[in-house]
C-alpha cells in the first residue's frame, strides 16, 4: 500500500463502523424496577415488539389504562392477581399465567425503569 | 497496483460491516444489554429475529415496517382484549403548514386508526380541534406529541420527509380539487 491508502483505509474503516453504530434496533423495550429490586426480583422487562405483533397500542393504552411512558403506571402484583394491566391476559388464558415470574422479571440487576431504544436514547432526541 | 488491496480490503470491509449489520439488526436477548444472560427466561422467550425478520423490512428504527406488516396482512394484532372488536376507521388528513422551511406535514388518520382508537390520541394528547395543538419539532423531540411514539415504536424522528411530506403546491392544487378535511 502507498502513502495514500492511510487515509482512504481509515475513511473506509469509518465507512464501515458509522451503520454499525447506528444498528440500534429500537425496540422500545420497557424496564421497570421502581419496586421490582427493593422487593427481592429482578427488574421487569416489557417487549413492545412482541405484543404489538398481537395487539394494537389502544388495547393496552386505553382499555387497560396503562399509560405511555416507562414507570407512569405503578403496577404492583397484586393488581396483575386481580387481571388488572398484564394480568387482564397474563392468566393463564389468553396469555401465560403470572407464576412464570422470570419471564417478565429477566432484567439485569441494576437497571432504571425507562424505556430502551426511544428519543432520549437513539436518534436526533440525543442532548 | 497498490489500489487493488485496497479496494479489495474496502469490499471485505464492507462485507464484513454488512454481516456485522444483518446480525447486530436484532440482538438475541441474551446480548440485548439489558436481559440477564443468566436468567431462566432465556431460551424461553421469544427472540427478536425470529419473529422480526419475517416482517416487512424498514430502513429505520427497529427495521420493521410496522405500517406496511400490517397493512399487508403479516400481521394481525387485536383490537381488544377478546378481538371482537376493532377501532374505528378514519379516513381524513391533517395538514400541518406552520412547519417553517420545511415541507408542511400531512397526517394520515388512516394508519393511525388501523393501530389505535380515537381515544388513544384524543384528547389527551392531541386536541381534537383545527389550530389546538402547539406542536413544534422541540417538543417532539422531547418525547411530546407525535414524539411519545416515534422514536420509541414508530419510525424515528430521523426519517424527516415521512411526516414533511407535501409541498405547498401541491397543497394550492388540491385546493381546486374537492375540499379534504383540514386541521392544525
Amino acid at each position: 500500500m502507498n502513502r495514500r491508502s492511510g487515509p482512504s483505509l481509515l475513511a473506509t474503516l469509518v465507512a464501515c463502523l458509522v451503520p454499525v453504530m447506528f444498528a440500534w434496533a429500537e425496540y422500545a423495550d420497557v424496564i421497570l424496577n421502581d419496586n421490582s429490586e427493593a422487593e427481592g426480583v429482578a427488574p421487569v422487562i416489557f417487549p413492545h415488539w412482541f405484543h404489538r405483533i398481537r395487539f394494537q397500542c389502544s388495547v393496552c393504552h386505553v382499555e387497560l389504562g396503562i399509560k405511555m411512558g416507562a414507570g407512569k403506571t405503578q403496577i404492583a402484583m397484586q393488581d396483575l392477581i386481580d387481571g388488572r394491566y398484564c394480568g387482564a391476559c397474563h392468566d393463564g388464558n389468553t396469555a401465560w399465567s403470572i407464576d412464570n415470574c422470570d419471564l417478565c422479571h429477566s432484567g439485569k440487576p441494576g437497571l432504571e425503569t425507562g424505556i430502551r431504544g426511544g428519543h432520549k436514547t437513539t436518534g436526533p432526541g440525543v442532548y | 497496483m497498490s489500489r487493488y488491496p485496497l479496494a479489495s480490503l474496502s469490499v471485505l470491509l464492507l462485507a464484513i460491516a454488512s454481516a456485522g449489520l444483518a446480525a447486530d439488526k436484532w440482538k438475541p436477548l441474551k446480548e440485548d444489554g439489558i436481559h440477564d444472560p443468566e436468567n431462566p427466561a432465556i431460551g424461553v422467550l421469544q427472540e427478536p429475529a425470529d419473529a422480526l425478520s419475517v416482517l416487512q423490512a424498514d430502513t429505520a428504527g427497529n427495521k420493521v415496517d410496522w405500517a406496511r406488516s400490517l397493512e399487508y396482512g403479516f400481521i394481525e394484532p387485536r383490537g381488544s382484549i377478546d378481538g371482537d372488536k376493532r377501532p374505528k376507521f378514519r379516513g381524513t388528513t391533517v395538514l400541518m403548514r406552520n412547519t417553517m422551511p420545511m415541507r408542511f406535514v400531512s397526517f394520515p388518520h388512516k394508519t393511525h386508526t388501523e393501530w389505535m382508537s380515537c381515544e388513544t390520541c384524543h384528547d389527551s394528547i392531541f386536541i381534537a380541534e383545527p389550530d389546538a395543538n402547539p406542536i413544534n419539532m422541540g417538543k417532539i423531540l422531547k418525547g411530546e406529541y407525535c414524539g411519545l411514539c416515534h422514536g420509541a415504536v414508530a419510525f424515528p424522528l430521523t426519517e424527516c420527509d415521512r411526516c414533511h411530506n407535501t409541498d405547498s403546491s401541491t397543497v394550492a392544487r388540491e385546493a381546486q380539487a374537492p375540499a379534504r378535511t383540514e386541521g392544525s
